[in-house]
């Protein structure tokens, strides 16, 4: 079954195209991870799907939905979370707050002035917190979170609203080794136990190997391949530009 | 008529493009607003005559002269950025702008004390004194000068900036400080070098105008709203923007004054607003680079015991004012009650909204001018209905200016809100009708029962008080929690379902509306209103009072209103007072950024200092 049916996604920047005429599909409780070398138009379709770009071409669907030209917020309120390539959260709050306030933007109290914001639904923010392992952390400012634990705040945020597909833009980037794995065993768990599917990109190719179900190879705003990690090993044309050049 | 009208507006773009060009090189470097230059205009203005006074009776004593005057002026912007503006370089945008405006009233001072209050009018300039006659109309000859010495000091520039190795330096550095830092370019002496050339340009400007307007006191924060317009307009940094815009405004301008003698500044201000929604970056501007080295915002900890137990002695304090029975001490107490609400008002928007406005102003002004008319209009209750509208009808005036401004950021939006606030200021001066111009308007007084110092005090503190525990309820409330959200992180928090510039919109309106209530309360106190509290430095004052209380912190606004409105009582008494109260701007600035509700966290960090 198909969640996110992208179809002919196309962008260009002035006399570049960065993107061109890329179609793929995620299935549901797939992971799907999206390499390519630099330039390769990864992040321009990345944003793309989720709205923070808009597409000169092309159509998204979600879930049957045509989603192409929806707002993030909108995405979000859709069943999309979204984490970024360098982790953004809130950092005059600390983790509760964060959370609390992603609940109240999720159940459209945003506009309130009537009850402190620090009042609405601690529990759930705190179970929140416990799914990604920050529960001892809760009481900390964000700012003096890890980066490894920033990554994890901003997977607790996409999540908020249960959603059915998570977009992940190097989720593990500026990461130790360690962390890394741990990281995506953490998101393969929550997508396995919840039924989410995660369309993520990635630099490291030990997280792509060891935790993508497919991969969708980009080559100069291309597709060159898609298929399973051990067909993309195998894949000539995929040694040819992308493995030889990292060798 | 229609030729001349023209010719005289693009005579008039020439002269703005000196200022603006040099506005924007200096910005386009050092990423600072310079709200003296102004100032620097004014000071060409005024040594171009005492020079051209002693040597300009012939066109060879004339011209040096008038190159004389910028140089000089190009000196003092150096000495200035030396001794001033290099401690602050590394300091937020905020309090740059406010050194340079500590700088303005400091210079206003000293021209005053050199060159007397009265204006000065300047020499023809010999040889072009007379008219030439084109389609019937006497144009000045001086015009053709002025319309002629534009594009020939563009092209100059250009020269200097694209074919030498400083200029190729000045422009590395305006497109990649750091990079420009990284290859190991001096930094100190390109910046001041870049503040002699922009200082210089603007003075060139300044000397130029005095055969056609002279010099006056007032020209300094007369042209520096049009001279943003124009950088603005042409995009941050960029020299052809500056000239294109020059003529567009200048033009703009001049048919403003015809088509529009009631509001001549709207035409202008109307043409920005356009391009900049059509054109977020300006005409020819580059998209601002995301701030690097961007200091975290605040968080708002719910207040803890200790706070709570100080307000209340506070306010127990400020309800037994009455008994010591000194009318003095009650305006004061009213003064401060007033401008706590204005400060908290602003600093709602600059706190947790992330949004630096340079026109708060505007909304208090509304708030005060909607009173004035609605009290003048009802017989009877006129007090008791103009405070309850006037709140309303400066929060709808935030609510229609406030959708254009939020579409910008940065830099951009400041300048729009000052923009908007001097339409607001144009239209109380020039609207005479309604406003009464400059003469404002008199004999506004509370209701009967309001009418002793007493009542009005108890009145102005319990409406301030409600109002401001209101703004620091929205702060906590998920409306501030959302509007922190999108000001720490906006593609993070619109990812999350909020729309900040929705959040943004609304956080405006509410503070228009707080400016518009003190505004309001405002006009009882005094009895009358004018156009001056309209003006940039009424502006300028809130931002000093947010400052000075320190930003980082709720109670701030209403420590650094108290404080700043003592002081000014204090500083007012001195004839020098403008000079003084800019020299406590630029120390504060430097000295204490945190301001007073951060002297705490400065003292303990002093003393565990002192313990190691």
């Amino acid at each position: 079954m198909t969640l996110l049916d992208v179809q002919r996604l196309s962008k260009r920047f002035g006399a570049v195209s960065a993107v061109d005429n890329v179609s793929f599909d995620v299935a549901r409780t797939e992971m799907l991870a999206i390499i390519g070398p630099n330039g390769a138009g990864k992040s321009t379709c990345f944003n793309m799907i989720g709205g923070q770009i808009e597409p000169d071409m092309g159509t998204v669907l979600f879930d049957g939905t045509d989603i192409t030209r929806d707002t993030p917020q909108k995405l979000f309120r859709s069943g999309i979370g979204r984490t970024f390539q360098i982790a953004a959260v809130f950092q005059s709050m600390n983790v509760r707050e964060v959370l609390q306030t992603a609940l109240l933007s999720r159940d459209g109290r945003t506009a309130s002035f009537l009850f402190p914001a620090r009042r609405y639904k601690g529990e759930e923010a705190d179970e929140l917190a416990a799914s990604v392992g920050l529960q001892d952390f809760l009481n900390t400012e964000c700012r003096a979170l890890s980066y490894g634990d920033l990554k994890r705040v901003e997977l607790a945020l996409a999540l908020a609203n249960r959603p059915r597909l998570l977009l992940m833009d190097e989720p593990t980037a500026g990461m130790a080794p360690d962390g890394r794995q741990q990281m995506m065993r953490l998101v393969r768990s929550l997508a396995d136990k919840s039924g989410i599917s995660v369309l993520f990109t990635e630099h490291d190719m030990d997280v792509v190997f060891n935790h993508a179900d497919r991969i969708l190879v980009l080559n100069k705003g291309q597709v060159l391949a898609l298929d399973t990690p051990d067909e993309i090993r195998a894949d000539p044309a995929v040694q040819a530009v992308y493995l030889g050049e990292e060798a | 008529m229609l030729t001349g009208q023209i010719l005289t507006g693009l005579a008039g773009a020439s002269v703005l493009f000196f200022i603006a060009a040099g506005l924007s090189l200096i910005f386009g470097v050092t990423k600072i607003v310079n709200f003296a230059h102004g100032s620097f205009y004014m000071l060409g203005a005024y040594i171009a005559y005492t020079l051209t006074e002693a040597f300009g009776a012939s066109g060879l004593g004339f011209w040096p002269s008038i190159l004389l005057s910028a140089l000089a002026v190009g000196m003092i912007g150096a000495l200035a950025e030396i001794t001033v503006l290099k401690p602050v370089y590394k300091a937020p945008p905020l309090f740059q702008l406010l050194v340079t405006f500590g700088l303005v009233l400091i210079i206003e001072d000293l021209t005053l004390l050199v060159w007397g209050p009265e204006d000065r009018l300047g020499q023809r300039a010999p040889g072009l004194s007379g008219a030439v006659e084109l389609l019937g109309t006497q144009i000045p000859s001086y015009d053709f000068f002025l319309i002629a010495a534009g594009p020939v000091v563009l092209g100059l520039v250009w020269l200097l900036l694209n074919k030498t190795r400083w200029g190729i330096l000045v422009r590395a550095a305006t497109e990649d400080r750091e990079m420009a830092a990284a290859l190991g370019i001096d930094q100190r002496i390109l910046f001041t070098g870049v503040f002699f050339l922009g200082s210089a340009l603007a003075g060139l400007g300044g000397a130029l105008q005095l055969p056609k307007g002279g010099a006056d006191l007032m020209m300094d924060l007369t042209v520096i709203a049009p001279a943003f317009v124009v950088v603005v307009v042409g995009g941050m940094g960029s020299l052809t923007g500056a000239y294109v815009a020059a003529v567009v405004i200048g033009l703009a301008n001049t048919f403003g004054v015809v088509l529009l003698p009631q509001a001549t500044l709207v035409l202008m201000f109307l043409v920005m607003a356009v391009v900049l929604l059509l054109r977020p970056h300006g005409l020819f501007g580059q998209p601002e680079r995301a701030e690097r080295g961007h200091t975290p915002g605040a968080g708002y900890p719910a207040a803890g015991a200790m706070e709570k137990a100080i307000w209340s002695v506070v306010l127990i304090g400020a309800l037994l004012l009455p008994l010591a029975q000194d009318d003095f001490i009650l305006v004061l107490a009213t003064d401060i009650a007033v401008a706590a609400l204005f400060a908290t008002s602003l600093h709602f928007l600059l706190g947790p909204a992330g949004l630096v406005s340079f026109g708060h102003a505007a909304y208090f002004a509304i708030g005060a001018y909607a009173a004035a008319l609605i009290s003048q209009q009802i017989d009877g209750p006129g007090m008791e209905i103009a405070l309850a509208s006037a709140p309303v009808l400066a929060g709808a005036a935030a609510l229609l200016f406030g959708w254009f401004c939020v579409r910008l950021s940065g830099i951009y939006f400041a300048m729009l809100t000052l923009a908007v606030a001097q339409i607001v200021w144009s239209l109380c001066v020039q609207w005479t009708d309604l406003t009464g111009g400059d003469d404002g308007l008199l004999g506004l007084w509370p209701s009967d029962w309001a009418d002793s110092r007493m009542v009005y005090y108890y009145l102005t503190l319990a409406l301030s008080l409600a109002a401001i525990l209101l703004l620091r309820r929205a702060v906590h409330a998920p409306f501030g929690f959302a509007l922190r959200a999108g000001r720490d992180a906006k593609a993070r928090a619109e990812a999350i379902g909020i729309d900040v510039m929705h959040q943004q919109w609304l956080a405006f309106a509410l503070a228009g509306a707080a400016a518009g209530l003190a505004g309001a309360l405002f006009v009882f106190s005094k009895g009358s209103i004018f156009p001056d509290e309209a003006a940039i430095p009424r502006s300028v004052d809130a931002l000093v009072m947010v400052l000075l209380g320190g930003v980082g912190h709720l109670a701030g606004p209403v420590l650094g209103s108290a404080a700043f409105t003592l002081l000014h009582d204090q500083l007012s008494r001195f004839d020098q007072w403008r000079l003084l109260l800019g020299i406590v701007i630029i120390l504060v600035s430097t000295l204490a950024p945190a301001g007073l509700s951060g002297l705490p966290a400065m003292i303990r960090a002093f003393a565990m200092r002192r313990r190691i």
